[in-house]
């Protein structure tokens, strides 16, 4: 089952009806409470991600057998610095964000926590594409940011690409390769 | 406690769906920062907040937080009062600040056990 959202970049109250449509959906169709909530969360973070920094984007959603998997892609900026991006309290929100109760530095820690696999692939000038997937089996508590969470990042850069691997399932391994200009 | 108690500890009037006031809330949770909320909250608590924006209704909304009290004599908009009705949200208004209005919760038996530990 697929679902897309249009997220639009200019009216931040809006931002949030696309995850709350999902929500909704969800419940419909009997998804366990657990993963309703993980997979909102982390879609409302994302989707608040993109009016703030990227001037909107899009939002494609999957219900497959055994995941779901949320691809959010904007069109922005790009990330210059994903490792950095991902530490809880970094923020690049302007001051108007951060009077609307937002630009905390949570969102994309949020996000990681709420997901069981996420890769953000970024290209500085052209935009971000987020993948997260959340297994359907059972899950009663997210982990913990500190915990070894997959994320995968990958800038495209004309200089180098570097991607970084962190396999979530008990084995931990870091890859980073630098691809050549 | 149930809402009523809620309303009466901390002298909050209810603003929007007053059917919903028996809803029994065992944790509470005050912050302005709504990614924190969403960082932190496991249970569905009570949200205590000074922020008025439209995000704080989808926020408690997407973390099932069923009750909302604004602080500092705050005022939800129109379109938050909408949006609360129409998720199923109860909306009150304390002219307590944060501090004393938490307080005053704390102090009859609300915990802090629906935010995780750091």
């Amino acid at each position: 089952m697929h679902f897309h959202y249009d997220v639009p970049g200019d009216d931040f109250s809006c931002a949030g009806s696309a995850s709350a449509e999902m929500k909704k959906k969800l419940k419909q169709l009997g998804i366990p409470f657990d993963i309703i909530k993980r997979t909102a969360v982390a879609m409302y973070e994302a989707e608040i991600n993109m009016v703030v920094h990227a001037g909107g984007g899009e939002a494609d959603i999957d219900i497959l057998d055994d995941e779901i998997v949320i691809v959010m892609k904007d069109h922005g900026n790009g990330i210059p610095d994903i490792e950095q991006a991902m530490q809880e309290g970094y923020s690049t929100a302007p001051q108007i964000v951060q009077e609307l109760g937002f630009g905390a530095g949570m969102g994309l820690p949020n996000m990681k926590r709420n997901s069981d696999f996420m890769t953000i692939d970024s290209k500085i000038g052209v935009g971000t594409t987020v993948t997260m997937r959340i297994n359907l089996s059972p899950k009663t508590e997210p982990d913990d940011v500190g915990e070894e969470a997959s994320v995968s990042g990958a800038n495209g850069n004309a200089a180098a690409e570097k991607s970084a691997v962190i396999v979530h399932d008990g084995v931990s391994s870091a890859k980073v390769a630098q691809g050549g200009s | 406690m149930t809402i009523t108690q809620v309303a009466q500890t901390i002298d909050a009037q209810i603003l929007c769906n007053e059917q919903l006031q028996g809803l029994e809330v065992a944790s509470a949770c005050g912050s302005d920062l709504m990614s924190d909320v969403m960082a932190f909250v496991k249970e569905q608590v009570l949200l205590l907040t000074g922020l008025i924006n439209v995000q704080v209704i989808r926020t408690a909304n997407l973390m099932d937080i069923g009750a909302i009290c604004f602080v500092r004599g705050k005022q939800p908009t129109e379109e938050m009062i909408s949006m609360a009705k129409e998720f199923g949200i109860i909306l009150l208004s304390t002219k307590l600040p944060l501090f004393p209005a938490c307080g005053k919760l704390y102090s009859s038996g609300l915990t802090g056990y629906g935010v995780r530990e750091i």
